[in-house]
Protein backbone atom coordinates (compact mmCIF):
# COMPACT_ATOMS: atom_id res chain seq x y z
CA UNK A 1 0.00 0.00 0.00
CA UNK A 2 3.07 2.74 0.94
CA UNK A 3 3.68 1.91 -3.16
CA UNK A 4 0.38 3.11 -3.66
CA UNK A 5 0.81 6.11 -2.31
CA UNK A 6 3.53 6.88 -3.51
CA UNK A 7 2.05 7.62 -7.06
CA UNK A 8 -1.27 9.08 -4.73
CA UNK A 9 1.49 11.80 -4.11
CA UNK A 10 1.91 12.47 -7.45
CA UNK A 11 -1.71 13.26 -8.69
CA UNK A 12 -2.02 15.50 -5.53
CA UNK A 13 1.19 17.82 -6.50
CA UNK A 14 -0.88 17.95 -9.81
CA UNK A 15 -4.12 18.72 -8.21
CA UNK A 16 -2.44 21.55 -6.44
CA UNK A 17 -1.57 22.95 -9.56
CA UNK A 18 -5.25 23.01 -10.59
CA UNK A 19 -6.61 23.44 -7.00
CA UNK A 20 -7.80 27.58 -7.66
CA UNK A 21 -9.32 26.44 -10.80
CA UNK A 22 -11.40 23.95 -9.66
CA UNK A 23 -12.73 25.44 -5.94
CA UNK A 24 -14.97 28.58 -7.75
CA UNK A 25 -16.78 26.06 -9.55
CA UNK A 26 -17.14 23.72 -6.86
CA UNK A 27 -18.69 26.15 -4.65
CA UNK A 28 -20.60 28.10 -7.85
CA UNK A 29 -22.22 25.10 -9.33
CA UNK A 30 -24.09 23.87 -6.15
CA UNK A 31 -25.44 27.68 -5.42
CA UNK A 32 -26.51 27.86 -8.84
CA UNK A 33 -28.25 24.63 -9.29
CA UNK A 34 -30.02 24.40 -5.75
CA UNK A 35 -31.18 28.03 -6.71
CA UNK A 36 -32.74 26.95 -9.95
CA UNK A 37 -33.74 23.66 -9.13
CA UNK A 38 -34.62 23.91 -5.48
CA UNK A 39 -36.13 27.25 -5.07
CA UNK A 40 -37.23 28.02 -8.54
CA UNK A 41 -38.40 24.95 -9.78
CA UNK A 42 -39.12 23.82 -6.28
CA UNK A 43 -42.03 26.87 -6.23
CA UNK A 44 -43.80 25.30 -9.29
CA UNK A 45 -43.33 21.70 -8.13
CA UNK A 46 -44.85 22.07 -4.29
CA UNK A 47 -47.32 24.78 -5.95
CA UNK A 48 -49.05 24.99 -2.13
CA UNK A 49 -48.60 21.22 -1.26
CA UNK A 50 -45.47 18.95 -0.95
CA UNK A 51 -46.54 15.92 -3.56
CA UNK A 52 -43.38 14.19 -2.64
CA UNK A 53 -43.86 14.18 1.09
CA UNK A 54 -41.21 16.80 1.33
CA UNK A 55 -40.40 20.30 -0.25
CA UNK A 56 -39.06 19.72 -3.37
CA UNK A 57 -35.03 21.53 -2.22
CA UNK A 58 -35.36 18.77 0.89
CA UNK A 59 -36.03 16.20 -2.10
CA UNK A 60 -33.37 17.63 -4.95
CA UNK A 61 -30.43 18.86 -2.44
CA UNK A 62 -29.02 15.09 -1.90
CA UNK A 63 -30.00 13.96 -5.68
CA UNK A 64 -27.14 16.72 -6.57
CA UNK A 65 -24.91 16.24 -4.16
CA UNK A 66 -24.85 12.56 -5.23
CA UNK A 67 -24.57 13.81 -8.84
CA UNK A 68 -21.56 15.91 -8.29
CA UNK A 69 -19.72 13.05 -6.93
CA UNK A 70 -20.24 11.01 -10.18
CA UNK A 71 -19.47 14.12 -12.13
CA UNK A 72 -16.02 15.09 -11.20
CA UNK A 73 -15.06 11.35 -10.71
CA UNK A 74 -15.95 10.29 -13.62
CA UNK A 75 -14.16 13.58 -15.11
CA UNK A 76 -10.72 12.79 -12.67
CA UNK A 77 -10.99 8.90 -14.13
CA UNK A 78 -11.21 10.12 -17.61
CA UNK A 79 -8.83 12.98 -18.96
CA UNK A 80 -6.16 12.47 -16.13
CA UNK A 81 -5.94 8.57 -16.56
CA UNK A 82 -5.17 9.27 -20.58
CA UNK A 83 -2.81 11.82 -20.46
CA UNK A 84 -0.43 9.80 -18.10
CA UNK A 85 -0.45 7.33 -20.94
CA UNK A 86 -0.71 9.42 -23.71
CA UNK A 87 -0.04 13.23 -23.49
CA UNK A 88 2.14 13.74 -19.72
CA UNK A 89 3.26 10.07 -19.98
CA UNK A 90 3.76 10.10 -16.00
CA UNK A 91 2.59 6.42 -16.36
CA UNK A 92 5.91 5.12 -18.58
CA UNK A 93 7.54 7.56 -15.54
CA UNK A 94 6.24 5.78 -13.27
CA UNK A 95 6.74 2.13 -15.07
CA UNK A 96 10.81 2.21 -14.82
CA UNK A 97 10.25 2.80 -11.03
CA UNK A 98 10.09 0.45 -7.85
CA UNK A 99 6.09 0.90 -8.62
CA UNK A 100 3.74 -1.91 -9.96
CA UNK A 101 0.71 -1.73 -12.08
CA UNK A 102 -1.37 -2.62 -9.34
CA UNK A 103 0.20 0.49 -7.07
CA UNK A 104 -0.56 3.01 -9.93
CA UNK A 105 -4.41 1.92 -10.37
CA UNK A 106 -4.21 2.05 -6.58
CA UNK A 107 -2.51 5.36 -5.75
CA UNK A 108 -5.43 6.77 -8.88
CA UNK A 109 -7.92 5.63 -7.06
CA UNK A 110 -7.13 6.97 -4.31
CA UNK A 111 -6.43 10.35 -5.52
CA UNK A 112 -10.36 9.79 -6.96
CA UNK A 113 -11.81 9.23 -3.90
CA UNK A 114 -10.14 12.29 -2.24
CA UNK A 115 -11.41 13.95 -5.30
CA UNK A 116 -15.14 12.84 -4.24
CA UNK A 117 -14.97 13.47 -0.90
CA UNK A 118 -13.65 16.85 -1.30
CA UNK A 119 -16.44 17.72 -3.30
CA UNK A 120 -19.14 16.21 -1.39
CA UNK A 121 -17.72 18.12 1.76
CA UNK A 122 -18.11 21.58 0.19
CA UNK A 123 -21.36 20.63 -1.46
CA UNK A 124 -22.91 19.76 1.99
CA UNK A 125 -21.59 22.31 3.43
CA UNK A 126 -23.56 24.38 1.05
CA UNK A 127 -26.61 22.56 1.22
CA UNK A 128 -26.34 22.96 4.99
CA UNK A 129 -27.11 27.08 5.02
CA UNK A 130 -30.20 25.82 2.69
CA UNK A 131 -31.64 24.37 5.83
CA UNK A 132 -32.40 21.06 4.31
CA UNK A 133 -30.05 18.31 6.22
CA UNK A 134 -32.88 16.86 8.63
CA UNK A 135 -30.34 14.43 10.56
CA UNK A 136 -26.61 14.46 11.38
CA UNK A 137 -26.46 10.90 9.16
CA UNK A 138 -26.21 13.91 6.65
CA UNK A 139 -22.32 13.41 7.24
CA UNK A 140 -22.40 9.82 5.63
CA UNK A 141 -23.22 11.35 2.66
CA UNK A 142 -19.96 11.69 2.12
CA UNK A 143 -18.19 8.55 2.29
CA UNK A 144 -20.57 7.30 0.26
CA UNK A 145 -19.87 10.06 -2.47
CA UNK A 146 -16.48 8.03 -2.26
CA UNK A 147 -18.08 4.72 -2.44
CA UNK A 148 -20.33 6.31 -6.13
CA UNK A 149 -17.17 7.95 -7.15
CA UNK A 150 -15.12 4.75 -7.02
CA UNK A 151 -18.07 3.08 -8.63
CA UNK A 152 -17.19 4.82 -11.48
CA UNK A 153 -13.33 5.16 -11.17
CA UNK A 154 -12.40 1.75 -11.95
CA UNK A 155 -14.78 1.80 -15.26
CA UNK A 156 -13.64 4.79 -16.49
CA UNK A 157 -10.36 4.07 -16.33
CA UNK A 158 -10.31 0.84 -18.07
CA UNK A 159 -12.03 3.09 -20.82
CA UNK A 160 -9.59 5.81 -21.03
CA UNK A 161 -6.57 3.95 -20.55
CA UNK A 162 -7.58 1.50 -23.94
CA UNK A 163 -9.83 3.50 -26.12
CA UNK A 164 -8.36 3.72 -29.47
CA UNK A 165 -10.07 7.36 -30.40
CA UNK A 166 -11.55 9.71 -27.54
CA UNK A 167 -13.94 8.01 -26.14
CA UNK A 168 -15.12 10.38 -23.79
CA UNK A 169 -17.80 12.43 -25.85
CA UNK A 170 -19.95 9.30 -25.86
CA UNK A 171 -19.84 8.56 -22.61
CA UNK A 172 -21.28 12.05 -21.27
CA UNK A 173 -23.68 12.16 -24.12
CA UNK A 174 -25.03 9.14 -23.34
CA UNK A 175 -23.81 7.56 -19.95
CA UNK A 176 -23.82 10.24 -17.57
CA UNK A 177 -25.95 12.59 -18.99
CA UNK A 178 -29.08 10.04 -18.72
CA UNK A 179 -27.96 8.66 -15.74
CA UNK A 180 -27.99 11.86 -13.71
CA UNK A 181 -31.39 12.79 -15.50
CA UNK A 182 -33.12 9.72 -14.86
CA UNK A 183 -31.93 7.90 -11.49
CA UNK A 184 -33.84 9.98 -9.34
CA UNK A 185 -32.07 13.00 -9.11
CA UNK A 186 -34.54 15.24 -9.51
CA UNK A 187 -38.00 13.04 -9.37
CA UNK A 188 -38.70 9.98 -8.04
CA UNK A 189 -37.51 7.30 -10.36
CA UNK A 190 -41.25 5.48 -9.13
CA UNK A 191 -42.43 7.59 -12.24
CA UNK A 192 -40.45 5.92 -14.75
CA UNK A 193 -42.20 3.08 -16.96
CA UNK A 194 -41.41 -0.40 -16.22
CA UNK A 195 -37.87 -1.19 -18.10
CA UNK A 196 -35.76 1.61 -17.45
CA UNK A 197 -37.66 1.77 -13.96
CA UNK A 198 -35.44 -1.53 -13.47
CA UNK A 199 -32.75 -0.23 -15.27
CA UNK A 200 -32.18 3.17 -12.81
CA UNK A 201 -32.21 0.63 -9.73
CA UNK A 202 -29.36 -0.66 -10.85
CA UNK A 203 -27.19 2.62 -11.82
CA UNK A 204 -24.35 3.70 -8.77
CA UNK A 205 -26.24 7.18 -9.13
CA UNK A 206 -29.30 6.02 -8.43
CA UNK A 207 -28.11 3.79 -5.13
CA UNK A 208 -26.30 7.02 -3.88
CA UNK A 209 -29.10 9.24 -4.72
CA UNK A 210 -31.05 6.90 -2.28
CA UNK A 211 -28.85 6.62 0.16
CA UNK A 212 -27.73 10.01 0.43
CA UNK A 213 -31.36 11.05 0.87
CA UNK A 214 -32.28 8.80 3.54
CA UNK A 215 -29.41 10.61 5.38
CA UNK A 216 -30.09 13.86 4.73
CA UNK A 217 -34.03 13.13 5.51
CA UNK A 218 -33.21 11.17 8.17
CA UNK A 219 -35.05 7.94 7.40
CA UNK A 220 -32.28 5.69 6.90
CA UNK A 221 -32.42 2.22 7.72
CA UNK A 222 -29.65 -0.35 8.27
CA UNK A 223 -31.24 -2.88 5.62
CA UNK A 224 -31.10 -0.28 3.12
CA UNK A 225 -27.91 0.98 4.11
CA UNK A 226 -26.16 -2.31 3.92
CA UNK A 227 -27.36 -2.98 0.80
CA UNK A 228 -26.64 0.25 -0.84
CA UNK A 229 -23.01 -0.76 0.67
CA UNK A 230 -22.76 -4.05 -0.62
CA UNK A 231 -24.24 -2.92 -4.08
CA UNK A 232 -21.14 -0.67 -4.12
CA UNK A 233 -18.73 -2.95 -3.35
CA UNK A 234 -19.76 -5.14 -6.29
CA UNK A 235 -19.32 -2.47 -8.76
CA UNK A 236 -16.32 -1.04 -7.08
CA UNK A 237 -14.39 -4.89 -7.34
CA UNK A 238 -15.44 -5.29 -10.71
CA UNK A 239 -13.94 -1.98 -11.90
CA UNK A 240 -10.91 -2.52 -9.98
CA UNK A 241 -10.58 -5.78 -11.79
CA UNK A 242 -11.77 -4.69 -15.20
CA UNK A 243 -9.12 -1.39 -14.68
CA UNK A 244 -5.91 -3.48 -13.85
CA UNK A 245 -6.29 -6.01 -16.65
CA UNK A 246 -6.40 -2.73 -19.34
CA UNK A 247 -3.32 -1.11 -17.59
CA UNK A 248 -1.50 -4.02 -17.79
CA UNK A 249 -2.48 -4.85 -21.58
CA UNK A 250 -1.90 -1.07 -22.39
CA UNK A 251 1.38 -0.54 -20.26
CA UNK A 252 3.33 -4.20 -20.41
CA UNK A 253 4.35 -5.35 -23.84
CA UNK B 1 33.66 -10.13 -11.32
CA UNK B 2 29.68 -11.02 -11.93
CA UNK B 3 28.22 -9.14 -14.75
CA UNK B 4 25.61 -6.47 -13.82
CA UNK B 5 23.59 -7.49 -16.48
CA UNK B 6 23.48 -11.02 -18.37
CA UNK B 7 21.53 -12.07 -21.30
CA UNK B 8 22.10 -15.46 -23.05
CA UNK B 9 19.74 -16.27 -26.04
CA UNK B 10 17.47 -13.76 -25.31
CA UNK B 11 14.38 -13.33 -27.60
CA UNK B 12 11.11 -10.83 -27.48
CA UNK B 13 8.65 -11.27 -30.05
CA UNK B 14 5.59 -9.59 -30.95
CA UNK B 15 3.19 -11.76 -32.34
CA UNK B 16 4.78 -13.38 -35.42
CA UNK B 17 7.33 -10.51 -35.35
CA UNK B 18 10.88 -11.33 -33.66
CA UNK B 19 12.45 -7.88 -32.78
CA UNK B 20 14.79 -9.58 -30.68
CA UNK B 21 16.47 -12.98 -31.60
CA UNK B 22 18.55 -14.86 -29.33
CA UNK B 23 21.40 -12.59 -27.92
CA UNK B 24 24.35 -13.02 -25.63
CA UNK B 25 26.03 -10.01 -23.64
CA UNK B 26 27.36 -9.60 -20.38
CA UNK B 27 27.33 -6.02 -18.76
CA UNK B 28 30.39 -5.29 -16.18
CA UNK B 29 30.31 -2.88 -13.13
CA UNK B 30 31.90 0.26 -14.20
CA UNK B 31 31.94 -0.11 -17.88
CA UNK B 32 29.88 1.94 -20.89
CA UNK B 33 28.45 -1.10 -22.86
CA UNK B 34 26.37 0.19 -25.82
CA UNK B 35 24.25 -1.00 -28.19
CA UNK B 36 24.55 0.21 -32.01
CA UNK B 37 21.98 -0.32 -35.09
CA UNK B 38 19.45 1.25 -37.51
CA UNK B 39 15.90 1.93 -36.11
CA UNK B 40 14.40 -1.13 -35.73
CA UNK B 41 17.37 -3.48 -35.36
CA UNK B 42 15.57 -4.48 -31.74
CA UNK B 43 17.96 -1.53 -29.28
CA UNK B 44 15.16 -0.53 -28.10
CA UNK B 45 13.35 -3.76 -27.32
CA UNK B 46 16.35 -4.78 -25.36
CA UNK B 47 16.21 -2.25 -23.31
CA UNK B 48 12.68 -2.34 -22.37
CA UNK B 49 13.64 -5.82 -21.24
CA UNK B 50 16.24 -4.82 -19.50
CA UNK B 51 14.35 -2.23 -17.60
CA UNK B 52 11.65 -4.68 -16.44
CA UNK B 53 8.62 -3.33 -18.38
CA UNK B 54 9.13 -5.82 -20.94
CA UNK B 55 8.96 -9.36 -20.21
CA UNK B 56 11.25 -11.64 -22.51
CA UNK B 57 9.82 -14.34 -24.86
CA UNK B 58 12.81 -16.70 -24.77
CA UNK B 59 16.39 -17.00 -23.33
CA UNK B 60 17.64 -16.05 -20.03
CA UNK B 61 18.26 -12.68 -18.42
CA UNK B 62 19.72 -11.73 -15.18
CA UNK B 63 19.83 -8.17 -13.67
CA UNK B 64 22.43 -7.58 -10.96
CA UNK B 65 21.49 -11.16 -10.02
CA UNK B 66 17.98 -11.16 -10.22
CA UNK B 67 15.65 -12.26 -12.60
CA UNK B 68 13.48 -9.21 -14.13
CA UNK B 69 9.90 -11.11 -14.58
CA UNK B 70 10.16 -12.21 -10.57
CA UNK B 71 11.79 -9.45 -8.65
CA UNK B 72 11.63 -6.42 -11.20
CA UNK B 73 10.19 -3.73 -8.86
CA UNK B 74 13.43 -4.78 -6.95
CA UNK B 75 15.77 -4.78 -10.09
CA UNK B 76 14.08 -1.64 -11.14
CA UNK B 77 14.68 0.61 -7.59
CA UNK B 78 17.93 -0.01 -8.59
CA UNK B 79 18.19 1.23 -12.11
CA UNK B 80 18.29 4.79 -13.63
CA UNK B 81 16.41 4.43 -17.05
CA UNK B 82 16.65 7.38 -19.49
CA UNK B 83 13.75 6.66 -22.03
CA UNK B 84 13.83 7.13 -25.56
CA UNK B 85 11.23 9.77 -25.52
CA UNK B 86 10.85 12.44 -22.42
CA UNK B 87 8.16 11.01 -20.09
CA UNK B 88 7.91 14.27 -18.01
CA UNK B 89 4.88 16.10 -16.97
CA UNK B 90 5.17 19.12 -18.87
CA UNK B 91 2.67 21.11 -16.34
CA UNK B 92 4.60 20.36 -13.41
CA UNK B 93 7.91 22.46 -12.55
CA UNK B 94 11.65 21.31 -13.09
CA UNK B 95 11.85 21.05 -9.18
CA UNK B 96 8.44 18.65 -8.85
CA UNK B 97 9.30 16.84 -11.75
CA UNK B 98 12.24 15.31 -9.74
CA UNK B 99 10.85 15.62 -6.14
CA UNK B 100 7.67 13.14 -7.54
CA UNK B 101 9.77 11.05 -9.20
CA UNK B 102 12.10 10.42 -5.93
CA UNK B 103 9.26 10.13 -4.15
CA UNK B 104 7.95 6.95 -6.06
CA UNK B 105 11.75 5.29 -4.84
CA UNK B 106 10.75 5.79 -1.73
CA UNK B 107 13.11 8.96 -0.45
CA UNK B 108 12.06 11.08 1.86
CA UNK B 109 11.11 14.48 1.46
CA UNK B 110 14.49 16.00 3.20
CA UNK B 111 16.69 13.42 1.00
CA UNK B 112 14.73 13.89 -2.23
CA UNK B 113 15.20 17.79 -1.80
CA UNK B 114 18.96 17.52 -1.13
CA UNK B 115 19.52 14.87 -4.14
CA UNK B 116 17.31 17.45 -6.50
CA UNK B 117 19.81 19.85 -5.53
CA UNK B 118 22.83 18.57 -6.29
CA UNK B 119 21.52 16.63 -9.36
CA UNK B 120 20.43 20.32 -11.07
CA UNK B 121 23.63 21.41 -10.36
CA UNK B 122 25.18 18.41 -12.02
CA UNK B 123 22.91 18.96 -15.27
CA UNK B 124 23.28 23.05 -15.12
CA UNK B 125 19.48 23.61 -14.46
CA UNK B 126 19.79 24.87 -10.79
CA UNK B 127 18.15 28.18 -12.25
CA UNK B 128 15.27 26.86 -13.92
CA UNK B 129 14.21 24.96 -11.32
CA UNK B 130 10.92 26.41 -10.65
CA UNK B 131 10.11 26.61 -14.06
CA UNK B 132 7.54 24.34 -15.81
CA UNK B 133 9.13 22.10 -17.70
CA UNK B 134 7.15 22.97 -20.87
CA UNK B 135 9.29 26.44 -21.46
CA UNK B 136 12.58 23.97 -21.70
CA UNK B 137 14.17 23.21 -25.13
CA UNK B 138 15.13 19.84 -25.96
CA UNK B 139 18.50 19.47 -24.65
CA UNK B 140 17.16 20.61 -21.18
CA UNK B 141 14.75 18.49 -21.40
CA UNK B 142 16.60 15.39 -21.87
CA UNK B 143 19.43 16.90 -19.03
CA UNK B 144 16.37 17.01 -16.58
CA UNK B 145 15.72 13.40 -17.32
CA UNK B 146 18.95 12.32 -16.67
CA UNK B 147 19.31 14.04 -13.72
CA UNK B 148 15.50 11.93 -12.83
CA UNK B 149 17.48 8.88 -13.65
CA UNK B 150 20.10 9.74 -11.16
CA UNK B 151 17.76 10.23 -8.24
CA UNK B 152 17.99 6.94 -6.36
CA UNK B 153 22.20 6.71 -7.51
CA UNK B 154 21.26 3.47 -9.25
CA UNK B 155 23.87 0.83 -9.69
CA UNK B 156 22.97 0.90 -13.38
CA UNK B 157 21.82 3.46 -16.06
CA UNK B 158 20.45 2.71 -18.75
CA UNK B 159 19.83 5.26 -21.70
CA UNK B 160 17.65 4.78 -25.06
CA UNK B 161 19.32 7.15 -26.98
CA UNK B 162 19.97 10.05 -25.42
CA UNK B 163 20.87 12.47 -27.66
CA UNK B 164 17.84 11.63 -30.59
CA UNK B 165 16.92 14.85 -31.86
CA UNK B 166 18.50 17.34 -30.84
CA UNK B 167 21.22 19.89 -31.97
CA UNK B 168 24.76 19.46 -32.20
CA UNK B 169 25.41 22.05 -29.04
CA UNK B 170 22.51 20.62 -27.22
CA UNK B 171 23.88 16.51 -27.74
CA UNK B 172 28.04 17.68 -26.37
CA UNK B 173 26.16 19.30 -22.86
CA UNK B 174 24.64 15.70 -22.72
CA UNK B 175 27.82 13.81 -24.22
CA UNK B 176 30.22 15.89 -21.44
CA UNK B 177 27.69 15.05 -18.29
CA UNK B 178 27.53 11.73 -18.96
CA UNK B 179 31.25 11.70 -19.78
CA UNK B 180 31.40 12.77 -15.81
CA UNK B 181 29.17 10.33 -14.50
CA UNK B 182 31.47 7.46 -16.81
CA UNK B 183 34.60 8.63 -14.86
CA UNK B 184 32.93 8.37 -11.58
CA UNK B 185 32.67 4.99 -12.40
CA UNK B 186 28.88 4.55 -13.02
CA UNK B 187 28.04 1.80 -15.52
CA UNK B 188 26.12 3.10 -18.06
CA UNK B 189 24.43 0.94 -20.80
CA UNK B 190 23.09 2.83 -24.03
CA UNK B 191 21.47 2.40 -27.08
CA UNK B 192 21.75 4.94 -30.15
CA UNK B 193 22.19 5.07 -34.22
CA UNK B 194 25.14 7.68 -33.95
CA UNK B 195 28.59 6.21 -34.69
CA UNK B 196 29.89 9.47 -32.73
CA UNK B 197 27.97 8.96 -29.83
CA UNK B 198 28.80 4.92 -29.58
CA UNK B 199 32.88 5.54 -30.14
CA UNK B 200 32.82 8.48 -27.91
CA UNK B 201 31.35 7.13 -24.92
CA UNK B 202 31.35 3.72 -25.02
CA UNK B 203 34.23 0.94 -23.61
CA UNK B 204 32.28 -1.86 -25.52
CA UNK B 205 29.40 -2.35 -27.71
CA UNK B 206 27.50 -5.02 -29.39
CA UNK B 207 26.62 -3.59 -33.45
CA UNK B 208 22.51 -4.58 -34.03
CA UNK B 209 20.63 -5.68 -37.18
CA UNK B 210 17.42 -7.11 -37.38
CA UNK B 211 17.18 -8.29 -33.76
CA UNK B 212 20.42 -10.24 -33.67
CA UNK B 213 24.36 -9.11 -32.68
CA UNK B 214 26.55 -8.80 -35.76
CA UNK B 215 29.62 -8.11 -34.10
CA UNK B 216 31.21 -7.04 -30.32
CA UNK B 217 34.57 -5.43 -29.38
CA UNK B 218 35.87 -1.94 -27.98
CA UNK B 219 34.72 0.78 -31.09
CA UNK B 220 38.31 1.29 -32.27
CA UNK B 221 38.80 -2.56 -32.21
CA UNK B 222 36.18 -3.17 -34.03
CA UNK B 223 37.32 -0.65 -36.67
CA UNK B 224 40.70 -1.54 -37.22
CA UNK B 225 39.37 -5.55 -37.11
CA UNK B 226 36.75 -4.96 -39.52
CA UNK B 227 37.69 -1.71 -41.84
CA UNK B 228 40.90 -0.04 -43.05
CA UNK B 229 42.79 2.84 -41.97
CA UNK B 230 41.16 5.56 -44.01
CA UNK B 231 37.85 5.98 -46.84
CA UNK B 232 37.59 7.84 -50.10
CA UNK B 233 34.51 9.49 -50.44
CA UNK B 234 33.86 9.88 -54.21
CA UNK B 235 30.67 11.76 -55.60
CA UNK B 236 29.28 12.01 -58.78
CA UNK B 237 26.87 14.68 -59.04
CA UNK B 238 24.80 12.12 -59.74
CA UNK B 239 24.13 7.58 -59.79
CA UNK B 240 27.43 6.87 -59.31
CA UNK B 241 29.59 4.62 -61.97
CA UNK B 242 30.18 0.96 -61.33
CA UNK B 243 33.64 1.01 -59.91
CA UNK B 244 36.13 -1.97 -60.06
CA UNK B 245 38.10 -2.55 -57.50
CA UNK B 246 41.04 -3.65 -60.02
CA UNK B 247 40.85 -0.09 -60.73
CA UNK B 248 43.11 1.00 -58.20
CA UNK B 249 45.98 -1.87 -58.59
CA UNK B 250 45.54 -3.55 -55.32
CA UNK B 251 45.46 -0.55 -53.32
CA UNK B 252 41.56 -0.81 -52.26
CA UNK B 253 40.60 -3.21 -49.71
CA UNK B 254 36.79 -3.00 -50.98
CA UNK B 255 34.66 -0.80 -52.60
CA UNK B 256 30.97 0.36 -51.56
CA UNK B 257 28.90 2.06 -53.89
CA UNK B 258 25.93 3.58 -52.06
CA UNK B 259 23.06 5.31 -54.00
CA UNK B 260 24.62 8.84 -53.87
CA UNK B 261 28.49 7.86 -53.38
CA UNK B 262 31.12 5.43 -54.01
CA UNK B 263 33.57 4.48 -50.65
CA UNK B 264 36.93 3.11 -51.01
CA UNK B 265 38.33 1.51 -48.49
CA UNK B 266 42.42 1.87 -48.20
CA UNK B 267 45.15 2.29 -45.81
CA UNK B 268 46.55 5.68 -47.87
CA UNK B 269 43.61 7.92 -48.93
CA UNK B 270 45.86 10.17 -50.44
CA UNK B 271 47.59 8.16 -52.84
CA UNK B 272 44.28 7.04 -54.35
CA UNK B 273 43.39 10.49 -54.90
CA UNK B 274 45.38 11.19 -58.11
CA UNK B 275 43.86 7.97 -59.43
CA UNK B 276 40.68 8.72 -58.74
CA UNK B 277 40.43 11.85 -60.49
CA UNK B 278 42.17 10.46 -63.48
CA UNK B 279 40.05 7.18 -64.01
CA UNK B 280 37.00 8.27 -62.80
CA UNK B 281 36.15 11.92 -62.94
CA UNK B 282 34.10 12.33 -59.63
CA UNK B 283 32.99 16.00 -58.73
CA UNK B 284 34.47 15.47 -55.24
CA UNK B 285 37.19 13.97 -53.10
CA UNK B 286 37.13 13.61 -49.68
CA UNK B 287 39.48 11.60 -47.98
CA UNK B 288 38.64 10.20 -44.19
CA UNK B 289 38.88 8.02 -41.39
CA UNK B 290 37.48 4.98 -41.00
CA UNK B 291 34.47 5.05 -38.60
CA UNK B 292 31.79 2.55 -36.79
CA UNK B 293 29.43 3.65 -39.67
CA UNK B 294 31.68 2.25 -42.04
CA UNK B 295 32.00 -1.12 -39.79
CA UNK B 296 28.09 -1.17 -40.00
CA UNK B 297 28.05 -1.08 -43.80
CA UNK B 298 30.51 -4.67 -43.65
CA UNK B 299 28.73 -6.51 -41.59
CA UNK B 300 25.36 -5.94 -42.83
CA UNK B 301 25.37 -4.06 -46.30
CA UNK B 302 23.17 -0.44 -45.11
CA UNK B 303 23.97 2.77 -43.79
CA UNK B 304 22.73 3.59 -39.90
CA UNK B 305 21.01 6.04 -41.04
CA UNK B 306 18.88 5.77 -43.72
Amino acid sequence: MSYALRSYEYWLIVYRRIFKGTIASSILNPLLYLTAMGVGLGKVVNNGAHPLGVPYLDFVAPGLLAAVAMQVSTIESAFPVRGAVLWSKSYYAMLATPLRILDMLFGHLLYVATRAAMVTSVYLLIILFFGVLHSPLALLTIPIGVLLGLSFAGWVSALAIQAENDPFNPLFRFVIMPMFLFSGTFFPITRLPHGLRELAYATPLWNAVDFDRACTLGTLTLSRGLLHVAYFLVVISGGVVVAHRAYRKKLIK
Amino acid sequence: MDPLIHAQGLTKKFGDFTAVDGIDFAVQPGEAFGFLGPNGAGKSSTMRMIGCVSPPSGGSLRILGLDPVQDGAKIRARLGVVPQEDTLDMELTVHENLFVYGRYFGLSRKEVRERAKELLEFVQLSERASSKVQSLSGGMKRRLTIARALVNEPDVLLLDEPTTGLDPQARHLVWDRLFRLKQRGATLVLTTHYMDEAEQLCDRLVIMNNGKIAEEGHPLDLIRRLSTREVVELRFGGEPPQVEQETFNGQVARVETLPDRVLLYTDDGDALVPIAHERLHPQSVLVRRSTLEDVFLRLTGRTLID
